[in-house]
């Protein structure tokens, strides 16, 4: 466990007055705070050290044991016993309103030494709202296709969640309560799923439409005929008009993905064909296509 | 029909240890809502999450409300910003593809 230097994160030094820790938590926080910085949990963890800082240096008893055993924390508990033996007063409380819930983890420095949760010197009961989770869910493209369940570990938890049908890459979804535990009956927070949607199929999705290309043979192209075609939803017979050209696009109307939310609407699917000429001609598929030349 | 979960101002700002005023100055700056039943303000529980943003805006980092207007747009714009990365990046991946061909 390392020593943290409360007085170098807030960007004060020893002497610093009790408004100096204020107007520096205060500047520090305005940077840091995770209201001012969404889904960064860079500033989160900053802000947690900022507020972790504050919680010390801005009570004077903790600021004093600080000051005292900071460097030399294993003497904190002796220090905690001649407290307890000379106790004469009750400690100043504060009243003033400090930390935010977003403080959540605190380091082992500051349990070690103060123990418990942070706010523990506050004269209120505040009822504090639990710090939100993230977390983020891999899926491939066609398992998005289908609404379906799916059980995530969350900070240790198992929780199942449904996925809808026609989720998109890099949509987040919020599940109500399933968040941080409240403080002192507070409601438990929110957790934030981003959904990261990997494609490893012929398709190319772009918001609920469908692309792919297809390789057709020269001959269907020319001649027209049917094909067969692999959707996401099963094989379907497609029509090619004689003498298609290369890089022609078809629509299949309500072959694309499913809206979401909106059960039994689906997007196009948009097929562009790929001719591929033939190679390894006979002499007589060879003299065929020169007569069609001359033709 | 939709139920709405109503929770009077009063006992909101009493729970919060903060002046009725502060939320009768948000809702003038147009930043929440204020449903009045009876004579009773009340605050929508959808909006519970947004104002006790404000409440960590204006008590904790020592933010005006002229400060939180102008946050709350810019956080608007960042979020709307975000959106359209995403959907960009997703609009990207057409084209990445065609050239891995």
């Amino acid at each position: 466990m390392n020593f943290v230097d409360y007085y170098k994160i807030l960007g004060i030094d020893k002497s610093a007055t009790a408004k100096d820790i204020k107007n520096a938590y205060r500047k520090l926080a305005r940077k840091h705070h995770p209201d001012l910085n969404p889904n960064d949990k860079d500033a989160q963890k900053n802000f947690q050290q900022i507020n972790e800082a504050n919680e010390v240096l801005s009570d004077p008893e903790k600021r004093k044991k600080y000051d005292e055993y900071g460097e030399n924390w294993q003497h904190a508990e002796e220090f905690e016993k001649q407290k307890q033996y000379n106790q004469q007063s009750s400690g100043s409380r504060r009243t003033s309103r400090s930390g935010t819930q977003y403080g959540g983890d605190f380091s082992e420095f500051f349990e070690s030494m103060f123990g418990g949760t942070p706010g523990g010197s506050r004269s209120r009961q505040m009822k504090y709202r639990g710090e939100d989770y993230t977390s983020e869910l891999h899926l491939e493209l066609i398992d998005a296709y289908t609404t379906h369940q799916q059980t995530i570990s969350v900070n240790g938890q198992k929780i199942r969640i449904t996925v809808p049908a026609g989720i998109e890459n890099g949509q987040i979804i919020k599940i109500s309560g399933h968040g941080g535990s409240g403080v002192n009956g507070g409601p438990n927070g929110d957790l934030y799923i981003t959904f990261s949607i990997a494609n490893h199929s012929i398709f190319k999705r772009l918001g609920n439409n469908l692309y792919a290309t297809i390789d057709l043979d020269l001959y269907t192209a020319v001649l027209g005929g049917e094909i067969i075609l692999d959707t996401l939803n099963g094989k379907v017979k497609l029509k090619v008009k004689p003498e298609t050209q290369n890089g022609s696009k078809v629509k299949l109307k309500g072959k694309g993905f499913p809206v979401y939310k909106k059960e039994g609407l689906f997007g196009d699917l948009f097929i562009t064909f790929s001719i591929q000429i033939p190679t390894n001609l006979t002499d007589q598929q060879k003299e065929l296509f020169t007569q069609l030349a001359k033709s | 029909m939709n139920t709405e979960y109503l929770i009077a101002v009063d006992q909101f700002c009493a729970c919060h240890d903060i002046e009725v005023s502060f939320i009768h100055s948000l809702q003038q700056n147009g930043l929440i809502e204020i449903t009045t039943v009876e004579n009773t303000g009340f605050i929508d529980a959808e909006q519970l999450r947004q104002l006790e943003k404000y409440i960590r805006f204006y008590y904790e980092l020592d933010i005006n409300l002229e400060g939180i207007e102008t946050i709350v747009h810019l956080l608007q714009r960042v979020n709307a910003q975000h959106q359209e990365i995403t959907a960009l990046r997703n609009r990207l991946l057409l084209y990445e593809d065609d050239q891995e061909r």
